[in-house]
This record gives C-alpha cells, structure tokens and sequence, in this order.
C-alpha cells in the first residue's frame, strides 16, 4: 500500500496541483462568464445596437457574435471545442449585412445505409442546405451530418480533427525518421546533436523512469507503444494549442481511442498471475472475497476509463479557460466599450499564462497517459510474488 | 451528454492514423534509435571498462618494470662485486703460480749450477790427478832408471801393503 516510487509521484503531485489550480481559475472564469453573459443579455435588451468598437473585436477574433448582434459565449466556445466539418478560419461582420464565413472547406466522406459511399467537399452543406439527401444539423455542442429522410448514415469525414491530427502524425513522421536517420548518419557513438539530441532526450527519459521502473526486462518489447503514445498526443496537444487549432486531444472519440489501444495490449499482454490476483485475492477472508473480486473486475475498466477521460477533460478545459478568457474582452465590450477595452489587458496577462500552463499540460497530460498505460501494463505481465499492494498506489496517484 | 458521445469517424480515422503512426515508427524510427541508444550506451560502457582495464594493467606494468629496475640494479651491484672478485683471485692466483714458477725455476737453476760446479770440480779433480799421476810417472821413471831406486820402491811399497 505504501510502496511508492519517488519520480511519479512528483510528477503526479505536480499535475495534481496544476490540475487543482486550473480547476480553481475554471470556476472562476465560468463563475465571471456567466455574471458577464446576464449582464451582456440585459445590456443587449436595453440596446439593440452593439457598440462599434466591440463589432470591430469582434471581426479581429472572428465569430463572436450571432447575427442579431447578441453574444452566445457557450456557443462561441463549443464552436470552438468541437469537432467540424470545416476549418472555420474567421468572420467578417458587415454592419447590417449578412456575415461573412471564411473558412477551409473538407471532404466529407459518409457511408449512407442506402446510397452508399459519399465524397464531396462540405461547402456543399456548409449553410445548412441539402445535398444528395443529406444536410449539415448543427447542435448545441456537436454538428452531425443526417440524412434527410432520416436513413442511417455512417460518417468518416475528414472532419477539422481529422486533418489536425494527418498534420501531427506528419509532422512526427518526418520529424522522428528524419532523427533516426541521423543515428545512422553520424554512427552511433558521436553525440546527437539538434532535434536528434531533443528527441533523444524524451526517449531516454522515457525509457529509464517509465519503462523500466514499470515493465522490468520486458521494457523494450513495448518501448515503441510508449514512445509513440506519448509523441502522439503530445504533438497533437501543441497542435491544439496554436491559434485556430484543433481540439483534437480534447476529443472524447480520440482519448477513448487511446485508452481502447492500451486496454486491448493490457488485456493481450495479461499474464495468469495477473487474472489469478483478480479473480481470486489470496489472504482475504472468505466473506468479503466476492465484494473484492467485483471491485477489481470493475477496476480493470475503469483504468482505461480514467486515461480516456483524464486526457479528454484536461485538454477540453484548457481549451474552454483559453476561450473563455478572451471572451471575457467582449463580454465587458459588449457592457460598455472602455470597460471591455480595459479589460484586454487583464485578460490577456491571463490568458498567456493559462497559455504556457497548457503548454506544460500538454506535455505532462502526454507523460501520465503514457506513465499511466506502462503501470497497467506492468501490472497484467508481473510474474509470480511480487508486491501487489503497489498496483494500488500507483492508481490512487493517478486518479 | 453529446460532448461525451465519441463520434464514429473520428474514432475510426484516429485508430487507423496512431496503428499506422506506431507501425511506420515502430519499424523506422524506434528501432534504429533504440538500437543506437543501446549500441552508444554499451560502447560507452565497454570503453570505460577498457579504460579501467588498461589502467590496471598500466599501473601493474609500471609495478612490474620498478620491480625489474630493482632487480637489475642488485643484479648490477652483485656483478660488479663477483667482477671484483673474480679479478682478485685470478690475479692472486697468477701471483702465486708465478711465485711457484719462479721459485721452481730458481730451484732448477740452483740445482744445474750446482751440477756444473761438481762437474766443474769433478773436472779439475780429474785434471789435476792427471797432472799428478803424470808427474809422479816421471819422478818415477826417473827414479827407476837406477836399481836401488827400484829396491827403495818395492820397498817403499811393501811397507804400504803391510802398512794395508
């Protein structure tokens, strides 16, 4: 119960707090947006015309306001957060006029339970409008592609997520055989130097405070499902951080992704020790044995549930606090004009910090997914006695 | 919820890229890199047991070559002491052979001069007695020419066998 190794545990105190800390920052600005959006409403009820200056920042930030001229921050934000089937780039307001939408189309591809397998570009439905049978409904918090007779539809578009994450994998793909290559350019005994010696860095560090304190011998044969994950989802963090971004890790079909991956080399990799502690805990009485065993059976689950969700719920916050501090320019614009613009500096200082605390998240989210998956690993191929009180520990720090 | 309803494209596409990602890396970029990490590490470790190996073996070297100075430097001294004493006997030797020889070839010499002296004498003797004998012939002769010379002598020698 006790058994605990020192490296994790400040890492994972450390995100504790930073998780603990944003949390706090979370409240606060969801506690500011809400106070902000009923003031903007009431303001909005007794002046119909919004300020110019505010219509003006708002064509600089692109989107933040409806057509009749009321701000929906949630919307703004979830419109942001969500996934697309577009990549949505800026808005221009032309006062009085229709808004202009300027944004990257994508291929939409769906297989219809009727029609078939379907390829066009989605500014065919990017207005709402109907094409082939199938039109854009947009949500609260999602947009689905339905058909118009309401036939079952499966969609595999390359939506906005879709495409962030072929930019990631490129750029990891080019990058990271670009630094292999190098090994054999140079030989194997100089130094590494640039993005090599960078990388390198990562990949030691991996090895010798993840892999090998965690999977013992076998380390190397998952070495390469370690590295990966973790250069996965931290190039697609960075890449969600950029200006325009996509949300790709803070997507739950792509961290539910993850999670099936190492819940499936969990439950492949398994050893009869591993099964044997589960479904049969040696030392406990007779009497609370079936409470235990349920609680592990329920523990095997929520092991990959917890990584799906801890990576999700991260990356999704930190994208809504971002959001949701430079809305908080145009909440206090929309109340009156100098008070917005005195508030952008505040807002900003804000913002940029909650800006490098994610670049540190993102990083560190990667590391505990990546940390996290070696632990279970570790636990399902152990071999004969050893000190199964660890598991424990190592999962109360993770939660 | 709808935000946490995982959408099925997205799942699918983020599957085939991360399965496809772990494969292409797996094979391209893990692999040599790990390997190299390896080869570096193991190569730096044999290098520094090498280096601590011909330390080793340096200092016992170094050891064994002041042991080897010390024994060359008795060596030299017992040398050059035997040297001493060997040149003292052989010349101790050679004086008393020497002595030996001389003293030998003094005894020789005094024995062949004292050869020569008797045969030197012996010769006088010889040659006086000759001279006598000659000169008692002729006082003899002399003398026997008379009658009562020879009676006086067969006398005379009677007289000295019975004298006999």
């Amino acid at each position: 119960m006790f058994f605990l190794k020192p490296k994790p545990i400040t890492l994972h105190k450390i995100s504790k707090v930073v998780m603990n800390f944003k949390r706090l920052l979370f409240l606060l600005v969801l506690g500011f947006t809400v106070l902000g959006g009923s003031v903007c409403a009431n303001g909005q009820a007794e002046n119909n015309t919004p300020p110019k200056e505010s219509t003006e920042a708002a064509k600089v930030e692109g989107g933040k306001k409806e057509e009749g001229g009321k701000l929906d921050i949630a919307k703004v934000i979830f419109g942001h957060i969500s996934d697309s089937h577009e990549w949505h780039l800026f808005t221009l307001n032309h006062p009085g006029g229709e808004p202009t939408h300027v944004s990257m189309p994508l291929p939409v591809v769906i297989y219809h339970s009727t029609k078939g397998l379907m390829i066009f570009s989605s500014s065919k439905i990017a207005e709402g409008e109907s094409y082939e049978g199938v039109h854009l409904q947009k949500d609260m918090m999602k947009e689905h592609i339905v058909s118009d007779d309401g036939a079952k539809l499966y969609d595999f578009s390359i939506t906005k997520n879709v495409l962030s994450m072929l930019v990631g994998v490129t750029i990891l793909l080019v990058v990271l055989t670009k630094a292999s290559k190098k090994y054999a350019g140079i030989g194997a005994m100089k130094a590494p130097s640039g993005m090599q010696n960078f990388i390198e860095l990562i990949i030691i560090f991996l090895r010798d405070e993840v892999a090998v304190p965690y999977l013992g011998k076998e380390y190397k044969k998952y070495m390469p499902l370690l590295l990966t994950t973790f250069f996965f989802i931290w190039i697609n963090n960075l890449l969600g951080l950029l200006p325009g971004g996509a949300n790709f890790t803070g997507n739950i079909a792509v961290t539910s992704c993850l999670a099936l991956i190492s819940f499936v080399v969990i439950l492949a990799k398994s050893r009869k020790h591993f099964w044997s502690h589960l479904l049969n805990p040696p030392g406990v009485p007779g009497a609370i044995k079936p409470m235990l065993v349920l609680i592990e059976v329920a523990s095997l689950f929520i092991k990959p549930m917890a990584l799906m969700i801890r990576l999700f719920a991260n990356m999704m916050a930190g994208h809504i606090v971002i959001l949701a501090l430079i809305s908080m320019i145009f909440i206090f614009a929309a109340l009156n004009t100098f008070v917005g613009a005195g508030f952008v500096p505040v807002s900003l200082a804000f913002t940029i910090f909650i800006f490098f605390l994610e670049l540190l998240v993102g990083a560190i989210q990667a590391f505990i997914f990546t940390n996290l998956t070696a632990v279970f690993i570790g636990q399902s191929i152990e071999e004969g006695h050893g000190e199964h009180e660890s598991h424990d520990s190592h999962e109360a720090h993770a939660h | 919820m709808d935000l946490l309803t995982p959408e099925l494209g997205l799942f699918f596409w983020t599957l085939l890229a991360f399965l496809a990602v772990f494969f292409i890396l797996k094979k391209f970029a893990w692999q040599p890199i790990l390997s190299s990490l390896g080869e570096r590490e193991k190569g730096i470790a044999d290098s520094i047991a090498t280096a601590e190996r011909v330390k080793n073996e340096m200092s016992q070297l170094k050891n064994e070559n002041e042991k080897l100075l010390m024994q060359a430097r008795e060596e030299r001294t017992n040398m050059l002491k035997e040297a001493k004493e060997t040149r003292d006997k052989i010349v101790n030797e050679a004086k008393d052979i020497a002595k030996a020889e001389a003293n030998k070839i003094i005894v020789d010499a005094q024995q062949q001069i004292q050869q020569q002296k008797m045969a030197a004498l012996t010769e006088v003797k010889n040659e006086i007695g000759n001279l006598a004998v000659e000169v008692a012939g002729r006082i003899l002769r002399k003398q026997l020419n008379a009658s009562e010379g020879q009676d006086a002598y067969m006398k005379m020698l009677a007289e000295d066998i019975k004298l006999n």
